[in-house]
């Protein structure tokens, strides 16, 4: 399977980096910028996987088990090729 | 008393802490591997400073999920005295040993820097011999020690009297000019439910001795072995 991982920053988590790259494009004439946050994303290749639910689940184990801190941050998972 | 300092792949801070003991008390640490799975000879285990595994991932988070981490549960399951200094209180926060976790500091730089520390409990083994109200001058060397936490499990650690230092101005109060990283309500330090493991960001094993600026670090260590030797 090959899945992409999103990892981003719970909505109460302030993000000094997405503040300070949302003001750096602003500096750059982008005025419209009116937030950014920033986030991570995983490519993963493994070993056959069960189609659907049953696969989706183990990829967000990973995330439960390392590549996501619950305390801060929260995930989605994306199956590119079953 | 026994003492293991722990030593993942990257922590630098792991001799300060060893010289800590020995240079104050004669004590010499065990020094562990991260691939150590028994603890139970150790009385008291230390998580030194550093950038274990380069801080991949998040900061902690690789050294968190090494053996030597069971160990350390197992170690705090039976009431172990532990103490994360910097990267160790990331780690204690990335295993769940301790709540929240420490963000990068809102200036988005490195902070190297002297700071003073209010002691905010005397109900700890590591701050009984400081004294509430005690500030303390140590330094912090941090990127991410910005301390977060929700509303409800800060409430919590506040009504416990479980925050054991706060960033203070040089009189001694919180102000938002005085917290360098940006931490929740200025927190540097807590303690466990069971009041015995302590995550703190500054570096008490840094300023210990008067060559090197400080001695208030000592005070930590002092009330740990007073505590233990039943003083």
């Amino acid at each position: 399977m090959k899945a992409r991982v999103h990892v981003f920053l719970k909505p109460q988590v302030l993000d000094p980096q997405g503040k300070a790259v949302m003001q750096a494009l602003r500096t750059l004439g982008f005025s419209e910028v009116e937030s950014v946050r920033q986030g991570k994303f995983f490519d993963i290749e493994t070993g056959p996987l069960p189609a659907g639910e049953e696969g989706e689940e183990r990829l967000r184990a990973y995330c439960r088990k390392l590549l996501a801190n619950p305390v801060i941050e929260e995930f989605r998972v994306e199956v590119l090729e079953p | 008393m026994n003492i293991a300092v722990v030593e993942f792949l990257g922590s630098n801070c792991d001799h300060d802490a060893e010289q800590w003991s020995l240079h104050l008390a004669g004590i010499r640490s065990r020094m562990v591997w991260f691939t150590e799975t028994d603890l139970s000879w150790a009385d008291l285990v230390i998580l030194p400073g550093g950038f274990s595994y380069g801080d991949y991932l998040r900061c902690g988070a690789m050294a968190a999920r090494t053996p030597v981490m069971e160990a350390v549960k197992a170690h705090a399951a039976r009431g172990g005295l532990v103490l994360g200094i910097c990267n160790g209180f990331q780690i204690l926060c990335e295993v769940g040993l301790l709540p929240g976790a420490l963000l990068k500091n809102r200036t988005l730089t490195f902070l190297h820097q002297e700071v003073v520390l209010r002691c905010e409990t005397d109900r700890s083994p590591f701050t009984r011999g400081v004294g509430r109200g005690r500030l303390l001058r140590v330094p912090i060397a941090h990127g991410d020690g910005n301390y977060f936490a929700e509303p409800e499990t800060l409430k919590r650690l506040n009504e416990e009297d479980r925050v054991a230092f706060r960033y203070v101005s040089p009189g001694g109060q919180v102000e938002e000019a005085w917290n360098p990283n940006g931490s929740q309500e200025a927190i540097a330090g807590i303690l466990s439910d069971n009041r015995r493991i302590l995550g703190m960001m500054p570096h008490p094993e840094r300023a210990s001795e008067a060559l090197l600026g400080s001695e208030d670090g000592a005070l930590l260590l002092r009330s740990v072995l007073g505590v233990f030797q039943g003083v």
